[in-house]
């Protein structure tokens, strides 16, 4: 009998059902990205048919991290670029749980980016979806990792001297067995992503192109895109690494000539999560670890009978 | 104390010095001696001079001692620069050279003649006379060479200091059977035997001889660091989190070893910002965790410290001290980490530290951090150092025999959440302003039905939703911060203190101090009663929620009070002002933060500053009180 009756409940939901009546009304700013990333995620979650109860969403801090007050589920609104790390640590303890960590660029790429390699590399079986918007748009418009060279700010009033960060790359030599990018003007791209992500054994990485109509007034509204899947010019198999790193980085020098592409670069098929990782070593229970504390028939070990090294 | 060994082997790191003294002190267990055991070490994996000391007694014994009476110097087989005036100095003599100092008078000195060469020694002969030392120089490397390999060297060395102390050789015997096999085992016997026998046969003109003793009942010999993983595990801890760090390393392998055998998970991750994250998502989601650092990993555990706060999520870490600031001494003990683990993070402190006093304590409020954290949802801190993890010390075995507590505390079931308040929106009412009884408004899990809510890093309501509202606010931080009235509350009706006294109740004088120096004063305190003063100590484990009556009753019975730290600025004594607002003209500091801890001897010196102007030991620094 399990103490989690939320979990694999088997039925349908409507995407109504992750709208939180105490909050029900997003407050980013009209035109915002980020409203689209709620839309693909509430849609995603009623496909997949998952209660509400058997989400744990993990954000980040920054606009990004408000996804957590207008989505209905078990939530965490952690830290500025800390999701990662409390996101994994819950889907060890309880295998589970459908565990979702957000943030925006400068969350996971920047403050954040110690834990982004590493939960890549250790392929934790989690979708991660990154509000990518060029720029910090919570503290007002702030140069961020992702902002193009040159690009002018409060803090860098003569503009940029640095290079952005190449997410998608960044992503796929780090480790992730699951990398996409879309974006906020493509909605059904975007659900259709993340169903894949969520479904994805293993750490799936969404680069989530969300414009900042307040903060970034010169950045592109991310149109027209390309959808890489859509378009004759790139043929390549996601599922080989060295082609999906060709595509990514043309992709990323695109993006800062004003051509967005967009699609699924990278699906690694046959890893073994991490979870499953620590299973094969013995380091990691087969029964969720969070079940044993509500199991009353349990005999939990004791220290008295691991004392013969110290006799 | 005259019917005490105090047997220190000396040596360079990385040639076998710590397992060759824990089977040693191990034996002397088994024979039915209380033992304590000194550690002390370079940061240094291959060379540099390392001792430890087994501490042997009929009686309990509490403390490192003053100085001590038997050297076994092995010589350093990593020696760097030994034929040059270089920064390491003469290596090769230091196994000896740097162990005289503290050698007592009447002390035996056991030396490796084929590594050190006496010579070398500045005024040996000279001082070896006016100490009235014993001297035995043996070829121990020749005599391991001969039968084995040369790190066998230790094992010739147990076998003629056990034969000049007339220690029989069974139980040294019985557990290198345990630990060895094959040839490996009949080789090392062998060199012990010999040893021991050639040695037995010479003449000896010392008058130290190994006490006999006799326990009551089992006993186990376990370090600081080991008793806090054992409170963890009989806790119900299945989880932990962390990256290396010298000394909180010691937990954190040993868990790492244990863990998996009983089901549970540990996490060896990036930094310590994520090893105490992840303490937090494994807590959130259900489990019992832990996560620990020393200093310097403490300092990025800060963030994460405060969101568990914020969010209320129960959790324990532990923090190792040692000497700061930066990277400070790695190996080397000190207390001066108080202020930086009590008031680390932004905002108002709700946390809860313990500071145990030996090893026994270790284990207890190891224990009582995971009660206290999972009861209250608060974070609870175990705050330790390099000598309290490291010394080893024996325990009545019947003291681990108790029942584990895997109890999550305040944690509602579905059945439970089916009846508990929730928002009209059906959201769980997970931090309600008012949930009665200790200020705690139970949690649920994230997979249980009705129990959704949203753990808040910013200020919110009672469902965990963003708010700003300065009636919520008010509400919301006098019940954080109220739990740790009820904590205090609870400590203060418990039949056992986690503070300890010790002492004539009505002493004129007191001797206070807090976590690993408690064994020390004790001694010291004992020492001064014998020698006609009237003094007591305190021992302080309770660092956050403070004992304010406990410590306000010992101040307030004596007439002046030695503050006993291991800090350059007296952090303790400044915890006491600060929480007492008052006694600051009663309290003296004694100081010591040259990397050793204290020594009973030191302790009474300081004592006799106060009374007699003496000046205190050079190793410590005495500030007298405010106003004198």
């Amino acid at each position: 009998m399990s103490a989690f009756n939320a979990i694999d409940a088997d039925r349908e939901v409507d995407r109504e059902e992750y709208t939180p009546g105490i909050e029900p009304q997003a407050t980013w700013c009209p035109g915002c990205g980020d409203f689209s990333v709620l839309k693909a995620l509430k849609g995603a979650m009623s496909e997949l048919g998952k209660d509400p109860e058997e989400i744990l969403l993990v954000t980040g801090i920054g606009c990004s991290g408000k996804l957590n007050s207008y989505f209905d589920s078990y939530g965490f609104h952690t830290l500025h670029g800390r999701a990662l790390p409390v996101a994994r640590a819950a889907k060890l303890a309880n295998p589970e749980l459908e565990v979702v960590a957000a943030g925006g660029d400068g969350d996971g790429y920047g403050i954040g980016g110690n834990h982004f390699t590493h939960t890549a590399r250790e392929n934790h079986d989690i979708t991660y979806i990154v509000f990518n918007n060029e720029i910090f748009g919570l503290t007002k418009g702030q140069t961020s990792p992702t902002s193009p060279k040159g690009h002018k700010s409060k803090t860098q009033p003569h503009g940029s001297a640095k290079d952005p960060v190449r997410p998608l790359s960044m992503s796929l030599t780090a480790g992730s067995s699951y990398v996409a990018r879309t974006a906020a003007v493509n909605p059904n791209q975007a659900q259709e992503i993340l169903v894949e992500a969520i479904q994805h054994d293993g750490f799936s990485h969404i680069d989530f192109l969300t414009q900042c109509p307040t903060w970034n007034k010169d950045a592109k509204q991310y149109v027209p895109y390309i959808d890489i899947q859509q378009n004759e010019d790139y043929e390549f198999d996601i599922s080989n690494r060295q082609e999906a790193a060709e595509v990514i980085y043309d992709t990323e020098l695109a993006l800062h000539d004003g051509e967005v592409l967009t699609g699924r670069y990278y699906q690694q098929e046959g890893r073994l999560s991490y979870t499953q990782e620590k299973q094969e070593i013995g380091e990691m229970p087969e029964e969720p670890l969070a079940e044993r504390y509500h199991d009353d028939d349990y005999e939990w070990e004791r220290c008295y009978d691991m004392l013969d090294a110290h006799r | 104390m005259t019917d005490e060994i105090i047997w220190r082997i000396a040596g360079g790191s990385g040639d076998g010095i710590d397992s060759t003294s824990q089977n040693f002190a191990k034996a002397l267990m088994r024979s039915g001696l209380y033992v304590f055991t000194h550690r002390h070490y370079p940061s240094r994996i291959r060379g540099g001079h390392t001792y430890v000391e087994v501490r042997a007694s009929p009686e309990p014994v509490k403390s490192r001692g003053d100085g001590y009476n038997c050297l076994l110097a092995l010589g350093d087989s990593f020696a760097r620069n030994p034929q040059e005036d270089a920064y390491y100095g003469d290596e090769e003599m230091k196994p000896i050279r740097e162990n005289l100092d503290e050698l007592r008078e009447g002390g035996v000195i056991v030396y490796d003649e084929g590594l050190i060469d006496i010579d070398e020694i500045p005024d040996f002969e000279e001082r070896v006379e006016e100490n009235d030392w014993h001297v035995y120089p043996l070829d121990l490397r020749a005599r391991a060479r001969e039968k084995g390999r040369e790190v066998m060297r230790n094992t010739a060395g147990v076998g003629a200091t056990a034969a000049l102390l007339e220690y029989d050789l069974d139980h040294i015997q019985d557990l290198m059977s345990d630990a060895m096999s094959g040839d490996v085992l009949e080789t090392n016997l062998e060199i012990l035997e010999d040893a021991y026998e050639d040695v037995k046969e010479t003449e000896f003109t010392h008058d130290l001889r190994m006490p006999t003793g006799e326990h009551d009942e089992d006993q186990v010999l376990l370090s600081g660091s080991n008793a806090i993983a054992y409170g963890a595990i009989d806790a119900g801890c299945r989880f932990i989190s962390g990256y290396p760090m010298t000394p909180w390393t010691e937990v954190f392998s040993l868990m790492s070893n244990y863990l998996p055998e009983l089901g549970g998970i540990s996490e060896q991750v990036e930094d310590e910002i994520a090893a105490a994250a992840l303490a937090l998502g494994a807590s959130h989601a259900g489990v019992k965790s832990m996560s620990g650092s020393s200093g310097g990993g403490f300092s990025l555990m800060t963030e994460p410290l405060g969101l568990a706060e914020m969010t209320e999520t129960p959790v324990v870490f532990v923090e190792a001290m040692r000497a700061g600031p930066a990277t400070g001494m790695p190996t080397k003990p000190e207390q001066s980490d108080l202020e930086h683990v009590l008031y680390a993070s932004q905002g108002d402190s709700t946390r809860v530290v313990f500071a145990p006093g030996n090893v026994e304590e270790a284990y207890e409020q190891t224990r009582a951090a995971f009660e206290i954290a999972y009861d209250y949802h608060v974070p609870a801190i175990v705050l330790y150092d390099q000598k309290i993890g490291g010394e080893l010390r024996n325990v009545d075995e019947s003291f681990f025999d108790r029942e584990p507590a895997p109890d999550l505390g305040a944690t509602l079931t579905e059945e439970e959440l089916a009846e508990a308040a929730h928002h009209s929106s059906g959201k769980f009412n997970r931090y309600q302003h008012d949930p009665g009884e200790k200020g705690v408004s139970p949690r649920s899990i994230p997979g249980q039905k009705g129990g959704r809510f949203l753990a808040e890093s910013n200020e919110h309501t009672p469902q965990g939703h963003i708010n700003e509202d300065p009636d919520n606010r008010i509400a919301q931080v006098n019940r954080r911060l109220g739990k740790h009235d009820s904590i205090r509350s609870e400590f203060n009706e418990s039949e056992d203190s986690h503070q300890t006294v010790r002492g004539p109740e009505d002493a004129t004088y007191g001797i206070m101090t807090f976590g690993s120096q408690q064994g020390t004063v004790e001694e010291a305190v004992d020492e001064l009663n014998d020698a006609g003063y009237s003094v007591k100590a305190m021992g302080v484990s309770d660092l956050m929620p403070f004992p304010e009556s406990e410590v306000t009753e010992f101040l307030e019975s004596v007439e002046e009070c030695l503050v006993v730290e291991m800090t350059a600025s007296g952090q303790f004594r400044g915890l006491v002002q600060r929480e007492l607002g008052r006694f600051g003209p009663k309290m003296h500091s004694l100081l010591k933060y040259n990397g050793n801890p204290f020594e009973p001897q030191e302790v009474v010196d300081g004592f006799r500053s106060i009374l007699e102007g003496d000046e205190p030991a050079a190793t410590t620094r005495f500030v007298p009180a405010a106003g004198d």
